[in-house]
Parts: structure tokens; C-alpha cells; sequence
């Protein structure tokens, strides 16, 4: 049995000014979308604060609510691995060695520093899956935000997913990048202020933290495991058994730490594109620093809640049912679930408020660095070169209207084939793969050359599809026959990531020394780390602004976070 | 700069926060309505630091405008 919710009047209040202002940023806007570099890059001219938060709240969509939720039930504190080790290292990477390249380099988007450091088909590859990749992430939290308010509030899904293409195409056609950035940073405070006193009243209930740890661990011991297993984040990575997640610390420093941290927050434009917004160098460098602070503390919003509910669903008395799918307990549904079930009327209407930002925030981050792609990477590269610059804001202005179209289009397939997306992902997670060994030979070794880089790719991401095709976990995979099994998809996951890197690493390598160089010195200053003079930022920047600086601060304070919660 | 962000985003949090406290103070005796939280007026507690946010952003996008007037 579920328990009904309705929202009464003050609740649809609060979601109506919320939209009123999400718009209102669009229409405020209007009027600076002049040339397609205000519209696609923003302008370049946004304060490092704004761009920094907007780095996170771009990532900060419905997988990551759903997702970190479920895991955090599942797998408990090691969860937090995505935060710390998956994603800190990597962002401080981005601002000190990357940055530099990309916001000093004429590029205005990823794929274009792959045309000026090695050629056009290493561009073209990237720009394309990018560009669907995209589309298809937006489409699915456009269906992820209708199924929720059907099963959640019995909304029509129709209505639905025509509502929120809406209110995403208008703020993103009217004010571009710049204004889809702004409502990131409008969206990540409502995020906080929405489910900060959902991890408040739900710690009260299971007798705080220590309570929490105390329930866990009867849970852990429950299924096997040592007793402190949900409440650790390292204690219990010595074997893949002795954990939930089925996943040892190789496989966590190389594929999720090294591998896939590195290659969505140093190469996936989505992110990138943030902070090549900034107003300054020093303020691009700065935007995944200070997109780091806030970072760290996420799992406190995302994973904990995820906690206090399995502790919750292991004492009955306490009455907690997960909103479920035909019957089944779906633990994606965990945080609305603990939001209708702890929230009273006005706290419930902002409480979903910020369910709906965060995924319109996905949506709206994948249009903003589609239509950019689109525009720059395969329209003007590839169908229309030599235009003037109205024409190309013309055309971006209408990437943003078809992307948000095929977006719905992808719910809807979401939503009728169910095996059409899981499979569409995969072959995403093929091509992400092994991009950062691209980059960081590319950025970092001059004599890599653009057939090796092309060839390269194009290698890591077979060796990705062969992998997972040798291997099975969880029933998934094994489509030539099962060479190893792994206790979970995650485990797969990671170990392919790290097989398609070392490929890739491997065959650009050897490939560069048979292959011509076809690049001068000339051609690569500013895209290479030895041919680009050393000092990047701008002189007279205060020592707390420096990026070294705040690079040692956020790695303090993530290590010390790592030895609390050991 | 075109638009300062802070105007918008403190104008929101204070006018949600205005609403959630008045709403909270107002049902503040309404025991079944919090029975959900726990006994505790989660409205007006989150109400409350949402509103002051909110004023604090202002706060400092109008000195900070005040700052631009002086300059020009």
C-alpha cells in the first residue's frame, strides 16, 4: 500500500514563482543574445563563483538524485567515492594542467581542440557521439522527471514531458549558455535548501548518526558482510567480496578514480563548457575548484538519505515504503519516497520544486553544450562553412529548438523501449572510455600524432564493446561468451573503462612512433604542455585567488574527509 | 556585467522563505500537519534561514552596486 499525496495550493505556489524566475532569467537575457558567442559560449565574461557552481549543478541531474540514492542504500558510505576520489582528483587535474589548453587555445568547445591539436576525423568522431550522447541524456531525465510525477502525484506523463520541454526550450533559447548557467546556480541553492532538511528530519528519526551506523550495521551483518561495512568507504576494499559494491581498490583508484573520473570531468564537454565561460584564465582554472568545494559535502544531500532509508526499511515499525514500480520496491525512488513521506504541505511543494530543477538542470546543461556542437563542431565544419556570424546564431538558435525536440522524441523511446536506451548507454560508455588517454597523450606528448589519436580511439572504444562482450555481471554482458564474472555491474563497469583506456593508451602510443607527424611546433603552441610558456594566469590576482592555492586547500580537505570516514 | 544573478536568486529564497515561515508560524499548533516531520515545524525552521539567505544575496548585490555607481 502507498500513501496518497496531493499537493495543496501553497505547494504549487512555491513551483509557480520558482518557474516565474527560471523563465525570467531566460527573458532578462534576451537582449545580450547578440552573436552566437554570447549565445553558445556564454559570453565568456561570467564571475568564477557562478561558473564554478553551475560545473557542479550540471552534473547534479535526475542519475545522480535517483542514481546516488539507490547506491547509497546499496552499497552505503563507499558510495562517496564518486564524490572524493571520482571526481576531486580529477577537477583538480582540469584547473591546473588542462584549463590552460582549453581556454587558451582559440578552441569554443572539446571536440575543436581535437580538430586543432590532431585533425578532422578525431573531431568529427567525437562531435557526433557527443552530440547524440547528449540529446539521449536529456531525453532520458525528461522521461526519468514525467514517470516520477506520475507515480509520485499521478500527473499525466504527456503533459508532463511537453511541460518540462517547454520551460527547458524557453529559458535556453532566449538566454543561451549564459542563462542556462545562471539557473544551474539558481537550481543547485533550491537543491540544497530542498533536501537539506530531508537529511534533518531523517537523521532525527533513526537517532542520528550514530543511530544510522548503529541499524547499518545489523543491515550489514544481515547479508553477510562485516558489520561496519556501510558505514566505510576503504575499510572493506582489501577483497571485491568483503564489500556490497563487489569492487576492490585497484579496480577503485584505476577505473573509477583514474579512468572514468578523468574522462567525464576533464573531456566531457558538458562540464568543460563551464568553465571555458569564465571571464578570465585564471577564472576557468579556478571554476572546477571552486565546483570541487561543494562537491565534497553532495553526499550529504544524495547518498546519506539513501542511507537512513535502508536503516529505516530494516525496522518495519518505522513505516517506510518505497514508491514502487507495479509493486516492486524501486530504490531509485528513495529520495522522493523520504520526501512525500517526511515533508508537510509548503515544504513538500519545494521539496519537489527541487526534484524538477535538478532534473530540468540535466536537461538544459545537455542542450546548451549540444546546440554548441552542434553548431560549431558539424555545422560549420562540415555542412556550412564561411557563413557570418548571424547566420550561426541563427542556426544555434535552432539546434536548441530541434535538440529539445529529439530530446522528447528519446523520452518517448525511453519510455516504450526500455533495452533501446540501456543499450544506447553502453555503447555511450564504449566511446567515453578511453577519451582522457586522447587527451592526456595530446596534451601532454607532442609527438602524438592525429592518425595514432584517431586509430587510438577508435581502438579503446573496441576494446571497451570487447570487454564487456567477454565478460557478465549481473546477467549483463557475455554476448561472445563469459571469460570472467563479476560480483556487480559497477565492478564490469570500472574494468572496462580500464581495458579501453590501456588500449587506447597503448595503440596511440605505438601508433605515433609509425605514423608522421603532420603538426609543426608552430601549429601545436598553446595545445601542448611543452610548447606552451608556463604562466597562465593574469598578473595581480590575490594569493587566495591562485589555483595552486585552492588546489592544495580542496585536496587537504578531501583527504582529511577520507581519513574521517575511512 | 549584464545581469547580477544574485539579484534573482535572493529575491527567490526570500520571498519562498517568507512564504514557508508565515505558512510555518501560522500552523505552528497544527500537530497533524507536522505529525510527517517528526513533531518538528520543518516550514518555519527552513523557512526562516531561506529568507534570511535570500537577503543576505541582496545585501551584497546592492553594495556591490553601489560600489559600480561610485566608479562611473
Amino acid at each position: 500500500m502507498t500513501e496518497h499525496y496531493s499537493l495543496s495550493l501553497i505547494d504549487y505556489s512555491i513551483m509557480a514563482i520558482y518557474f516565474i524566475f527560471v523563465l525570467g532569467i531566460g527573458w532578462g537575457l534576451k537582449k545580450y543574445m547578440k552573436s552566437s558567442s554570447q549565445f553558445l559560449e556564454g559570453g565568456r565574461n561570467i564571475p568564477s563563483w557562478i561558473t564554478g557552481l553551475a560545473f557542479i549543478s550540471a552534473n547534479l541531474g535526475a542519475l545522480e538524485v535517483f542514481g546516488m540514492g539507490a547506491s547509497g542504500a546499496k552499497y552505503g558510505l563507499m558510495t562517496a567515492h564518486f564524490y572524493l576520489i571520482g571526481a576531486i582528483p580529477a577537477m583538480i587535474f582540469l584547473a591546473l594542467f588542462m584549463m590552460p589548453f582549453y581556454y587558451g587555445s582559440k578552441a569554443r568547445s572539446v571536440p575543436e581542440y581535437l580538430k586543432l591539436r590532431f585533425n578532422e576525423k578525431t573531431r568529427g568522431f567525437n562531435a557526433i557521439s557527443f552530440a547524440v550522447m547528449t540529446i539521449f541524456a536529456s531525453g532520458i531525465s525528461m522521461f526519468a522527471l514525467a514517470r516520477l510525477m506520475e507515480v509520485m502525484l499521478h500527473w499525466n506523463f504527456n503533459y508532463s514531458i511537453l511541460a518540462s520541454a517547454v520551460i527547458v526550450l524557453v529559458y535556453t533559447y532566449l538566454g543561451g549558455l549564459k542563462s542556462a548557467i545562471y539557473n544551474e546556480v539558481l537550481q543547485f541553492f533550491l537543491i540544497v535548501a530542498g533536501f537539506l532538511p530531508l537529511v534533518y528530519i531523517g537523521l532525527q528519526d533513526v537517532g542520528g548518526w550514530d543511530g544510522l551506523t548503529q541499524r547499518l550495521n545489523e543491515v550489514a551483518v544481515q547479508k553477510g558482510y562485516a558489520s561496519g561495512t556501510w558505514s566505510s568507504m576503504w575499510h572493506y576494499t582489501g577483497s571485491a567480496a568483503s564489500n556490497p559494491m563487489g569492487i576492490d581498490w585497484i579496480a577503485l583508484v584505476m577505473g573509477l578514480g583514474f579512468v572514468l573520473a578523468f574522462g567525464y570531468w576533464c573531456t566531457n564537454f558538458l562540464v568543460v563548457q563551464r568553465a571555458m565561460a569564465a571571464n578570465s584564465m585564471s577564472g576557468a582554472r579556478r571554476t572546477p575548484l571552486i565546483g570541487a568545494l561543494p562537491k565534497m559535502f553532495l553526499p550529504i544531500l544524495v547518498i546519506v538519505p539513501g542511507m537512513i532509508a535502508m536503516a529505516l526499511m530494516a525496522s518495519p515499525d518505522k513505516g517506510l515504503l518505497l514508491i514502487g514500480n507495479n509493486g516492486q520496491a524501486d530504490y531509485n525512488m528513495i529520495i522522493p519516497t523520504m520526501l512525500v513521506h517526511y515533508y508537510p504541505t509548503g515544504l513538500l511543494g519545494l521539496g519537489i520544486t527541487a526534484l524538477m530543477a535538478s532534473f530540468m538542470s540535466g536537461m538544459a546543461g545537455n542542450v546548451t553544450a549540444f546546440n554548441t556542437v552542434f553548431t560549431y563542431d558539424i555545422y560549420q565544419s562540415y555542412i556550412n562553412r564561411g557563413k557570418s556570424d548571424e547566420h550561426y546564431l541563427l542556426v544555434g538558435q535552432f539546434a536548441t529548438i530541434a535538440g529539445v525536440a529529439v530530446s522528447v522524441a528519446a523520452a518517448y523511446a525511453a519510455a516504450n523501449f526500455n533495452n533501446i536506451m540501456d543499450f544506447l548507454q553502453l555503447i555511450f560508455a564504449f566511446v567515453n572510455a578511453p577519451l582522457f588517454a586522447t587527451f592526456m597523450l595530446g596534451m601532454f606528448w607532442k609527438k602524438t600524432t592525429g592518425n595514432a589519436a584517431f586509430w587510438g580511439l577508435l581502438a579503446g572504444t573496441a576494446a571497451a564493446a570487447l570487454h564487456y562482450s567477454l565478460t557478465i555481471a549481473e546477467g549483463k554482458g557475455g554476448w561472445f561468451g563469459t571469460l570472467v564474472e563479476y560480483p556487480s555491474g559497477m565492478a564490469q563497469g570500472f574494468w572496462t573503462a580500464i581495458y579501453a583506456w590501456t588500449a587506447c593508451f597503448v595503440v596511440t602510443v605505438v601508433l605515433s612512433f609509425v605514423t608522421k607527424q603532420l603538426k609543426s611546433d608552430d601549429d601545436l603552441r598553446g595545445l601542448v604542455y611543452s610548447l606552451t610558456p608556463k604562466t597562465y594566469d593574469e598578473p595581480g590576482i590575490p594569493w587566495y585567488e591562485k589555483p595552486v592555492v585552492m588546489a592544495s586547500v580542496i585536496g587537504g580537505i578531501s583527504i582529511l574527509l577520507t581519513v574521517i570516514f575511512w | 556585467m549584464d545581469m547580477d544573478i544574485r539579484i534573482p536568486i535572493g529575491l527567490l529564497f526570500a520571498i519562498l522563505g517568507a512564504i514557508l515561515a508565515v505558512y510555518g508560524f501560522a500552523t505552528a499548533s497544527d500537530t497533524a500537519l507536522y505529525a510527517r516531520s517528526l513533531g518538528t515545524n520543518i516550514n518555519l525552521l527552513s523557512g526562516i534561514p531561506m529568507a534570511v539567505f535570500g537577503v543576505l544575496l541582496l545585501l551584497f548585490a546592492y553594495r556591490s552596486a553601489k560600489k559600480q555607481n561610485l566608479k562611473n
